[in-house]
């Protein structure tokens, strides 16, 4: 019981943090623009010859490239800031465990990351406007860009226990996501498996992000996607625990 | 209510407390002195549970702090150094989270607010605030839920006199029934505003007790200020050294017709100052000055941390023959 309440107190400090440094409008309303302008712009979405009102090839091809950039840029500061301004020997010294402060503050960061993607609904409106969409790809597109963010997430938040320098936060977080999704698109899959051979190849697949995100974006919510993302978010979140603990002693 | 045993914490190579153990009763105000990277602050966090000591024990009120640290942290309230803040918040949300986490009401928030003179500035965002105004959100921080044990690093740190005569008051205030620790390079803080003192150098405590039997320890101690005229300064020196007890007698000024110095005993017995009167009655001399030195704490904090680092090179040089040949 106390456990959740001292989970509410440091979201609800972290969330109003969040919107009060302008950040995170700035953050939201760059991720809304560019989604939009990317499926628009630089997609067949008007063309001729398109056969459907699909947003799977179109919208939802392009959150997991911006939320890469996205889900580092709200979570740089989680743990970095604190140990900068040394705030967190405040929050150490209150009666809270640890992990209540991780995962508050980790579920505020998560927070401002689904607002971002919540806001992309304008595309979804045009579609259903335009045509018959598959609601059940469009469930699945917007769960698929959340895991993945909580994902991408995840790792930045142990990554900025690491730092006291949001910048290298940053960029660090940044150079993980992006290893983690390109150790499993196919081409790198296809080399693997002829060089290293297939169990390699399977590993590296099953540890990327690649085919969880476009699995879940064609709608299929398997177990196997739910629990790579919820072990990974877990895993990294502990991580930043160890992390925190280890640099006092 | 605070106990702490054979405390030691090390950084890598670096030892910074040194089995370190004091106790701080209720009524208890303990001054903690010591030079700049002595493990003032390193002790302070292992007793608030910040970091955890690489071996001792710390009992907060019974309650090991290794053992129950969400029990212990509730009896404890803190100031870290430098006063950290969430700096986008106003003065009262932050006050409110920290009552909030600490399960206290609003009502504590404003108690606390009185107390530290932050009314004028409650709806104000922390970055904006003067530096004493930061610190006293900090400290207002430590004292809402009105805990049993206080420990402040450095509560006076940066404040301008007025302010530091009130934190002052405040630490001797609610020293009366709870258990205190501060620490401080200012002395006469320690004067001003504790009940023992404990100097600690290179990580470990090199005095303990309370401020005056420490200020006994200074080498002036128990000397005799005088400013006699009358005489040639010469001859009222030799005097003064003829009276038995008289150690030593230190000359500051003297001239045709007066003498000022400081005048030291040979043991610490104060009777010096009836034979000095005695000895101006019977010469017909003017005492235009008598004065007892209680010693300086200053001084016994300067003696005491400079000998050590002065034997800690010794022993540097001892251990290395090859310094030793080439000096």
């Amino acid at each position: 019981m106390s456990a959740l309440k001292n989970i509410w107190i440091v979201y609800n400090r972290e969330l109003k943090s969040q919107f009060n440094s302008m950040l995170a409008y700035v953050f939201i309303v760059i991720f809304v623009l560019l989604s939009m302008s990317l499926t628009f712009l630089l997609d067949d979405f008007f063309a001729p010859n398109a056969q459907d009102a699909s947003l799977e090839f179109s919208f939802f091809r392009w959150p997991m490239w911006l939320l890469m950039f996205l889900a580092p840029a709200v979570g740089m500061r989680l743990w970095s800031e604190e140990q900068r301004t040394g705030t967190i020997e405040l929050l150490l010294t209150m009666p809270l465990a640890v992990w209540h402060a991780i995962v508050g503050k980790y579920l505020a960061a998560l927070s401002v990351i689904t607002i971002a993607i919540l806001f992309t609904f304008p595309v979804v409106i045009t579609v259903a406007y335009l045509g018959d969409p598959d609601n059940g790809t469009v469930w699945g597109g917007y769960l698929a860009c959340i895991f993945y963010g909580g994902g991408a997430l995840a790792i930045t938040c142990a990554v900025s226990a690491l730092t006291r320098s949001s910048v290298a936060c940053l960029i660090i977080a940044l150079a993980l996501c992006f290893g983690q999704l390109l150790i499993a698109i196919p081409p790198v899959l296809e080399y693997a498996a002829d060089n290293w051979g297939g169990a390699v190849a399977d590993v590296l697949g099953s540890l990327g992000t690649w085919a969880h995100y476009t699995e879940m974006k064609r709608g299929v919510i398997s177990f196997a996607n739910v629990v790579f993302y919820l072990s990974m978010i877990g895993f990294c979140l502990f991580l930043t625990s160890v992390v925190i603990k280890s640099k006092r002693s | 209510m605070i106990s702490v045993k054979n405390l030691s914490k090390s950084f890598g190579q670096k030892l910074a407390v040194d089995d370190i153990s004091f106790e701080v009763k209720k009524g208890e105000v303990l001054g903690f002195l010591g030079p700049n990277g002595a493990g003032k602050s390193t002790t302070m966090r292992m007793v608030t549970g910040y970091l955890p000591p690489t071996s001792g024990e710390v009992v907060i009120d019974g309650i090991n702090i290794a053992e129950n640290s969400i029990g212990a942290k509730q009896k404890i309230g803190y100031l870290p150094e430098a006063a950290p803040l969430y700096s986008d918040m106003t003065v009262s949300s932050f006050l409110n989270f920290i009552a909030e986490l600490r399960g206290k009401s609003k009502s504590d928030v404003e108690a606390a607010i009185d107390t530290c003179f932050l009314g004028p500035v409650r709806q104000q965002s922390i970055e904006t605030l003067s530096k004493g105004y930061k610190h006293r959100t900090c400290l207002a921080q430590s004292i809402l839920h009105d805990p049993e044990i206080l420990v402040l690093d450095e509560p006076t740190d940066g404040l301008d006199p007025n302010q530091k005569q009130e934190v002052r008051n405040l630490i001797k205030r609610m020293g009366e029934d709870k258990a205190i620790i501060f620490s401080t390079h200012i002395l006469e803080e320690v004067e001003a505003a504790c009940t023992r003192a404990i100097i600690i150098d290179q990580g470990r405590v090199v005095a303990d007790g309370a401020p005056n039997d420490l200020k006994a320890k200074a080498s002036g101690s128990g000397s005799h200020m005088v400013k006699i005229s009358g005489m040639a300064g010469s001859g009222i020196r030799s005097e003064l050294s003829s009276i038995s007890g008289v150690e030593m007698v230190r000359e500051f000024a003297s001239s045709e017709s007066s003498f000022s110095g400081q005048v030291l005993p040979s043991k610490k017995v104060n009777t010096n100052a009836e034979s000095i009167f005695n000895l101006c009655k019977e010469k017909g001399l003017l005492l235009e000055e008598l004065r007892v030195e209680e010693g300086r704490l200053d001084e016994v904090f300067r003696e005491i941390t400079k000998t050590d680092t002065e034997i800690s090179e010794r022993i540097v040089k001892e251990e290395d023959p090859e310094k030793v040949v080439q000096d």
